[in-house]
């Protein structure tokens, strides 16, 4: 997902994508449908109040003043009141299992001071309000939605209780100062109290207050608390609906043939016995991502629209694009890893010919596929001049924007409805829009085809889902690193290869400078005291690759911390004194989570069971960091993870439950990575895995025993979607090698090549 | 048309015998609460109950399912079965789901395992990962559902 970058470098490119009016220019507001959310209905079936945007409120004051409030700061689009008093928060990013569908509810809720009992949830849409505040798009990644959010939603809450303490003050004919809130009423002199659904209507009707105060953290009640889900009834009981389970009357069920290598086209096509499968309604020809082609099968159903497209006889030209094949790949990595290359970092590296003691390693790691669970699908209803999306999407700015350009529409035409996803992990925000797209354009050509506003859902199976590219890139990184007897670090000459994620797509303006992908090389030597010299080649390969959870860190937290504890293994010293001695006095939440994981593992005073050895490993990756302390031994050849500790520094934990099971998920999915079976090869040109028996992810079996532990702190938030993942794997082959004498320098791991 | 009996009511179904009870479930009977992971019984996702043995409803065709009652999360967690009401319970309490996609699943699962357990019996941590070794859960919710399955045995018991 998208990495640490300032929301200042955004490319100008995406900018100008971004063809909705700026969300700092208030006239925009104006054109959006506000009406509409006075006339939705809430869980309940209840027509529920809305706070006035500040465009409709000032129609007849006086001319908008230069600091008018921009939509992501109207509380209109984000708090519904209904008249029993719940609240329901409209959310700015895609809930997929990392808990914003409440943490963000949590924000709003504290400074509105609602009674949590009665908050409830819902997403949003591709409507200029629910952009990131400070990307300025819709977007879901790079762990920015409670970090970015964090002011917005207290602001958010505070203007709307500002509002509801002014019309009880003017109910009461009070002055406002005389009014406090308290767990969603307004509490005033002589024992009145009215609740927050009872003022709402007058609320609304009142001017939206420009400037707020908020609430010292030391008076939170509702944030810092651990927090059950919102949606944890829903999950528990196959109440809740995902993308998947949209169904608009007429809907019909589309699958595609896509073709066997990236870009391939069609040289034939034989539908007669696909049209004849009882249910298919059209058989389409229709451009596919990357210039490629395939065939959709349209039916009233997912199985008959299956049958058809297995009765499909094709014939694939895959003449014109390349044909990669892992084993050749590799070697052309390692050829190119001994040319000169771009330059991240330079450093001396004269001292590593006289260093005391030398260290050369190769790492390998494969392509990865995203796999969430839910199936990729996007459903689209196309009507005159206008068409409406449902989709599970990191970014419906984005997508929508997409739809817009395939359906010949203005981005004004396109709702996209943001609906709960079944995961992501990155794979739901993709440069090139590409399943969203292909939905558009089954939809464009079904509509040609005569059957003409039937709405259509694109629903991939898995096999279009591992094998349909988007990966986490292959990469080969080299290192040599001269050290003294104490450990001290020379030189390290580094040098990484693999292709460039954001390459040819909007971001690159921002995220490529002098011909380096920063998501290649993010969490590089940082925050070690190391002399790098790090070279970087970015091959081009026909295989379309994505941020995958934690992006660049998935491969360099390995590279960094394995060979951190290679030079304290050499050395002679505990890897976690060393570690620390690289800290000196800098780096205070490193060492903080660091030492909270060594204290709450017993780690150095607790005697291991025969067989097993401790690993160690701490990685900062989008402002947070997260420290590893893990029991693993090795048994018939395979390495076994027993018991992580975990030390974390987020700051301020919104809902330190969620934080819990962020950490603990991407340590599974980290887990996932070491597994035997967790990679994609080529061969031909031609995804070697398909489903769940050749792309190996962890299971139950496979997982550890947890504890997760979190530094106190009052700052203000960063995110936890994904630092979780970057430690365990280092830590986890930290044990091994122990264990082994052997480092791990690949992942999956191989014991048998180490 | 075929018969499938779903949740204690029968149901004609417009669709090829051939046709998995999951996709009869979800697109001919509106119940999307069985979802669809791999297609290929290597998830877990699609779990339901056939005469009470839990089973992958994304390759059992509906001739399977010929005289024998099949159900699904929509009545286990309804309220009526003991068993499932345990277990949506401890879902809720121990907070399991993230994503929530492969709860249902989960949730088939950890039932049918504890509905075969004998009266009073605790599983080991072994006996509950190798009854719920065939779900997978991409968001990494094991150590929770671990916790929840051994804590609604213990109210059952």
């Amino acid at each position: 997902m998208l990495p640490n970058i300032d929301y200042n470098d955004l490319p100008r490119a995406l900018q100008r994508l971004m063809a909705q009016p700026a969300t700092d220019d208030a006239d925009a507001a104006a054109t959006l449908p506000r009406r509409s959310f006075l006339k939705m209905a809430g869980a309940g079936g209840l027509v529920l109040g809305a706070f006035p945007h500040l465009a409709m409120a000032q129609a007849d004051g006086p001319a908008k003043a230069g600091g008018a409030l921009k939509p992501t700061q109207q509380p209109s689009a984000f708090v519904q009141i209904a008249p029993n008093g719940e609240v329901t928060v409209t959310i700015n990013r895609l809930e997929f299992g990392q808990g914003v569908q409440t943490g963000l509810p949590m924000i709003l809720a504290e400074e509105l001071d609602a009674d949590w009992a009665l908050v409830r949830s819902r997403s949003g849409t591709n409507d200029a309000a629910y952009a990131d505040p400070l990307f300025g798009m819709h977007l879901t990644g790079g762990s920015n939605s409670i970090k970015n959010s964090y002011t917005q939603y207290r602001e958010l809450g505070a203007r709307a209780r500002a509002m509801l303490l002014s019309a009880a003050a003017q109910r009461w004919k009070v002055d406002v100062a005389t009014l406090r809130t308290q767990a969603g009423a307004v509490i005033g002199p002589g024992g009145r109290k009215a609740g927050y659904g009872e003022l709402a209507e007058a609320a609304m009707a009142l001017p939206v207050p420009e400037t707020v105060t908020l609430k010292s953290p030391k008076d939170f009640r509702i944030i810092g608390r651990p927090t059950t889900r919102l949606d944890a009834r829903a999950k528990s009981s196959g109440r809740q609906d995902f993308g998947i389970d949209v169904k608009q009357p007429g809907q019909l069920t589309a699958v595609v043939a896509h073709p066997p290598v990236f870009g391939a086209r069609l040289a034939s096509v034989d539908d007669s016995a696909a049209r004849a499968v009882k249910g298919v309604k059209a058989v389409l020809r229709i451009p596919l991502d990357r210039g490629a082609e395939g065939v959709a099968v349209v039916a009233d159903g997912y199985w008959p629209a299956k049958l058809g497209r297995d009765a499909l006889k094709l014939q694939w030209n895959t003449e014109a694009v390349e044909k990669v094949d892992s084993d050749k790949q590799l070697a052309q990595y390692r050829e190119l890893a001994g040319r000169p290359g771009n330059r991240k970092f330079d450093a001396d590296m004269a001292p590593l010919a006289g260093a005391p003691h030398k260290l050369e390693a190769e790492f390998v790691f494969p392509y990865l596929a995203h796999a969430p669970m839910e199936p990729e699908n996007c459903t689209v209803k196309l009507s005159d001049g206008r068409a409406e999306l449902w989709v599970g999407t990191q970014s419906a700015d984005l997508d929508g924007q997409a739809a817009a350009r395939t359906l010949k529409l203005d981005p004004a035409q396109v709702k996209v409805n943001v609906q709960m996803a079944g995961g992501g992990f990155g794979r739901r925000f993709v440069g090139s829009s590409d399943f969203v797209v292909e939905a558009c354009e089954i939809a464009k050509a079904a509509r040609t085809a005569g059957l003409k506003d039937a709405p259509v859902r694109l629903l991939w199976s898995r096999e279009d889902d591992i094998k349909g590219g988007y990966y986490r890139p292959m990469h080969l990184h080299r290192a040599r690193i001269g050290f003294d007897a104490r450990g001290k670090i020379l030189a390290w000459d580094h040098v990484i290869v693999g292709q460039s994620i954001t390459a040819g797509t909007v971001f690159a303006g921002s995220m490529v400078k002098d011909g380096i992908d920063a998501t290649a090389v993010e969490g590089m030597r940082d925050p070690y005291p190391v002399p790098m010299r790090l070279t970087v080649h970015h091959p081009q390969v026909n295989v379309p690759v994505l941020w995958w959870r934690s992006v660049g860190s998935t491969h360099t937290a390995f590279v960094m911390e394995t060979l951190i504890d290679e030079i304290a293994r050499t050395t002679k010293q505990d890897p976690v004194a060393y570690r620390m001695s690289l800290f000196g006095d800098k780096h205070p939440r490193h060492r903080a989570a660091l030492q909270l994981a060594v204290d709450k593992s017993g780690y150095g005073k607790k005697k291991l069971a025969e067989g097993r050895a401790w690993g160690v490993a701490v990685h900062e990756s989008f402002e947070s960091v997260v420290a590893y302390v893990v029991e693993a031994s090795v048994k018939d050849g395979q390495p076994v993870l027993h018991r992580v500790t975990s030390g974390v520094h987020c700051n301020l934990a919104v809902n330190p439950r969620s934080v819990e099971a962020q950490v603990q998920g991407a340590a599974v999915m980290g887990l996932s990575t070491c597994l035997q079976g967790s990679a994609i090869t080529l061969k031909d040109g031609v995804v070697q895995q398909g489903n769940f028996g050749d792309f190996s992810v962890a299971r139950i079996t496979q997982v550890p025993e947890f504890d997760v532990h979190i530094v106190p702190s009052a700052d203000a938030p960063k995110g936890m979607g994904e630092p979780g993942l970057p430690p365990l794997a280092p830590a986890f082959a930290n044990a091994v090698a122990r264990l082994t004498g052997k480092p791990l320098r690949q992942l999956p791991f191989d014991l048998a090549s180490a | 048309m075929s018969a499938l009996h779903v949740n204690g009511r029968d149901h004609t179904v417009d669709a090829d015998p051939g046709t998995p009870i999951l996709w009869a479930l979800r697109d001919a009977l509106g119940m999307t609460g069985t979802k669809f992971g791999c297609g290929a019984a290597l998830c877990g996702a699609c779990t339901v109950h056939m005469d009470g043995q839990a089973i992958r409803s994304c390759i059992t065709p509906i001739a399977a399912a010929e005289g024998k009652k099949i159900t699904t999360i929509e009545a286990v967690t309804g309220g009526n079965d003991r068993v499932g009401a345990a277990v949506h319970a401890a879902w809720v309490k121990h907070d399991v789901a993230q994503c929530g996609y492969c709860q249902s699943g989960q949730i088939m699962s950890a039932t049918a395992f504890l509905q075969s357990l004998p009266k009073g019996k605790q599983p080991s941590t072994d006996e509950i990962d190798s009854a719920m070794a065939g779900n997978i859960c991409r968001c990494g919710t094991y150590a929770r559902i671990r916790a929840a399955v051994a804590d609604a045995a213990k109210t059952l018991a």
